[in-house]
């Protein structure tokens, strides 16, 4: 197979890539340049392509880096910073993958004569008929979450090499062959977001934030806080403790009347939810009214079984249990009940 | 199987320059500011190389200074000649043409920084030659440095530097400390034009020996005799105190062994280059469909650029399967890291985005053959239709 890497210069994408080379495949690899502004951390600076590019002059393959800056503003920055200008809180890791790894890159490896795109995900694929999305062998490490938006077009065209591995496993993997990635740090915050600076300092260059109210259940002020676009549903932070000294957690964020109403943890809990149906995609079949499956809603949450209704306009989880608040503009991925590792579908939370 | 058609990025070593460089290090060569004989010899062989560069240009020895190659020349001109002018005088106001190289863009954003200079970007037209109306109209607002290159690195332009220099000479003007310096990056040009004759008036000239069939790492900057540099490097005051370091006297060796080859062979290796690109201009403009030859026809280029826009066409992609089948090409302009960048010269000359997307610049040079030629036009077109093939399969 002629199989087109893409390789971020961490440890997993460059096992991934030796893991085809050793299996015999025609292999390239390919670095994006996603993010033209500042940043320490992710797969956009140029000390991460130069590891892509060293490891795969260790295993003998050719290496390009392709510049995606344009589309990577677009379908991903910029609708991260209206997003939370909108009061949600996005995840821009899905967003590039749903419109750049697994769109934009996916047909680039079509249009240049790939059979394959990996990628060093912790997933896995099987099939070979109907594709299914499946948990990474290493619990820790899954990361089926953010790849629940995949579908059976882009499952048939994808491999997740490094999905049947632990970690540790990859590691060993990286450190028999030499590569000089195999004991680099996993990234772990968002790419085009410097360390130093943080999400508030990136998105305080971006938009005005604008300080609200703190209020409790009853509407009485309790405190407030400097940018009501920072403040995520369900969060504890920053918030203080009730009259009985118990933590306070944001049950509510009104961004136009600038207003963040707190609770106890007793009131910060949902038992419903539900998912626009635009924002809705499928492995395969859609679940129907009824139905029953496993919800996860976000990368290490753990999952929580539900019953699904479905309207014409939305799906609506109830959770078996009920569950901390989910906020607005987070993905949720659904796996099936039957076969807990297997994801359905996936939907982003109003 | 290779055919190398990306001389504008960089030139294959010529077996004769490798030779002149070997028999420079056959015997010993010691330090150039030193007494003993092998010390002797090495500045004997750096004043030699130093002699012929000069006589290229048309210039006397005592202004050719040795680089590091043409990065180095074009911050020395810019930073350098304005570093000598401002102090207590005004800020320096610079003219660029818009399509200037980065090394050349880049140091006049420097100057903007650090020395407080005003940067004037002079537009071109669509044909990418400077335009001299804007040009003459700036010059008459008064301007400290003119920087205009000889010839456009992705395009292949050859701009009128020696026209420019006269309209700056008539542009003196008593407020301001008299005429602008003009600054000329010769670097693409220099293996097709006669240097002495295109850069005359020129105050500061930059070469670079691999573009030529030199090393890299080596290069100069010419610099008018009247005119004065504050060096960007300091210590032992080596070439007249305008550039201090150990002079690297094989590389400049092999630059003035290549130079003086381009010289000599300039008519026909411009004419034999010109025609292979002329054939591979039309065999390619034939063979696809919606490829655009970015410069008209009637606009002056070097012999060896063809740049062409090609719409439907993803230059990354194309990059790579040319690759592949041994076609070295370029899609005109990347950053360090490798990535394709936009093309500012494309944008300047007002060439519209999706058809930027599609660049692909082939530059012949003196290695190139017929065979080079006949396997571009084998592989080309048949990479650019299955990728369009495969785009509207996608779609």
């Amino acid at each position: 197979m002629r199989v087109l890497v893409a390789m971020s210069g961490g440890v997993d994408s460059s096992v991934a890539a030796a893991l085809l080379v050793e299996q015999g495949h025609d292999v390239v690899g390919a670095t994006l340049k996603l993010w033209g502004g500042p940043s320490d951390s992710g797969c956009c600076s140029v000390a991460d392509v130069d590891d892509a590019r060293r490891v795969a002059q260790q295993l003998g393959v050719p290496h390009h880096v392709f510049n995606l800056t344009e589309e990577f503003d677009r379908h991903v920055v910029a609708p991260y910073v209206a997003s939370h200008a909108a009061g949600q809180t996005p995840n821009p890791c899905i967003e590039c993958n749903r419109s750049i790894k697994f769109d934009r890159l996916l047909e680039r490896a079509d249009r240049m004569g790939f059979d394959r795109l990996a990628t060093g995900h912790h997933a896995r694929v099987t099939g070979p008929e109907l594709h299914r999305l499946r948990r990474g062998a290493d619990p820790a490490k899954d990361q089926s979450y953010v790849l629940s938006m995949l579908g059976q077009s882009e499952l048939a065209r994808v491999v997740f090499p490094v999905g049947e591995m632990t970690k540790a496993e990859v590691r060993a993997h990286a450190v028999r062959l030499g590569l000089r990635t195999a004991d680099k740090p996993d990234s772990q915050d968002v790419c085009f977001i410097g360390r130093v600076e943080g999400r508030q300092g990136f998105l305080g260059r971006q938009l005005e934030f604008h300080p609200a109210e703190v209020v409790d259940g009853s509407g009485q002020q309790v405190g407030s806080v400097d940018a009501v676009e920072l403040v995520t549903l369900g969060q504890r932070r920053g918030m203080g403790h009730g009259a009985d000294g118990a933590r306070h957690y944001v049950v509510a964020v009104d961004v136009p009347t600038r207003r963040v109403t707190v609770g106890s943890a007793a009131e910060a809990v949902i038992s419903s939810l539900s998912l626009p149906a635009r924002t809705l995609t499928w492995v395969d079949q859609p679940l129907r009214d009824g139905d029953r499956a496993v919800a996860q809603v976000s990368a290490h949450g753990r999952p929580a079984p539900c019953s699904v209704a479905v309207s014409g306009k939305e799906l609506t989880i109830t959770f078996d249990v009920p569950q901390r608040p989910v906020a607005p503009g987070q993905t949720v991925a659904l796996y099936d009940v039957a076969e807990p590792d297997a994801v359905v579908g996936a939907g982003i939370a109003a | 199987l290779t055919t190398y058609l990306d001389h504008a990025a960089t030139t294959p070593l010529r077996p004769e320059v490798v030779a002149a460089m070997a028999e420079a290090t056959a015997e010993p060569l010691g330090n150039p500011t030193g007494s003993h004989p092998p010390a002797q010899r090495a500045r004997r062989l750096l004043e030699e190389a130093r002699d012929t560069v000069a006589a290229v240009l048309g210039r006397p020895p005592g202004e050719v200074v040795f680089t590091s190659g043409g990065t180095e020349s074009a911050n020395l001109a810019v930073l350098g000649s304005l570093e000598a002018i401002a102090p207590g005088g005004h800020p320096p106001v610079i003219l660029c043409s818009a399509i200037e190289h980065p090394a050349v863009l880049e140091s006049c954003r420097a100057a903007e920084r650090r020395l407080g200079a005003t940067l004037h970007l002079v537009s071109v037209d669509g044909g990418g030659l400077i335009d001299l109306q804007a040009l003459q109209q700036a010059l008459g607002q008064g301007a400290d440095l003119l920087a205009l290159m000889l010839a456009n690195n992705e395009t292949g332009v050859v701009q009128p530097v020696a026209l420019a220099a006269t309209l700056a000479a008539k542009a003196a003007r008593p407020e301001r400390d008299g005429r602008p310096l003009v600054f000329t990056d010769a670097v693409q040009a220099s293996s097709y034009l006669d240097l002495a004759e295109a850069t005359a008036g020129a105050d500061l000239v930059s070469i670079s020996a691999h573009k030529v069939g030199g090393p890299v790492g080596t290069g100069v900057l010419v610099m008018a005799a009247d005119s004065t540099l504050e060096p960007r490097q300091y210590g032992g005051g080596q070439e007249r105190e305008r550039r201090s370091g150990t002079q690297d006297v094989v590389g400049a060796v092999g630059l003035a062994t290549a130079l003086a080859l381009a010289s000599a062979e300039r008519e026909a290796t411009t004419r034999r280059v010109g025609a292979l690109r002329d054939r591979l201009a039309q065999g390619l403009v034939d063979a696809l469909d919606q490829a655009h030859r970015t410069v008209p026809p009637d606009v002056p280029t070097l012999p060896g650029h063809l740049h062409l826009c090609l719409s439907g066409i993803e230059r990354e992609e194309l990059l790579v399967l040319l690759g592949e089948q041994g076609i070295c090409a370029s899609g005109g302009s990347s950053c360090a890291s490798g990535a394709l960048e936009p093309s500012h010269v494309l944008a300047a000359m007002g060439v519209p985005d999706e058809l930027a997307a599609g660049s692909l610049r082939l530059t012949l040079g003196a290695s190139s053959t017929e065979v080079d030629v006949d396997r571009a036009l084998a592989v080309i077109p048949t990479v650019v239709a299955s990728l369009r093939h495969a785009g509207r399969h996608a779609d």
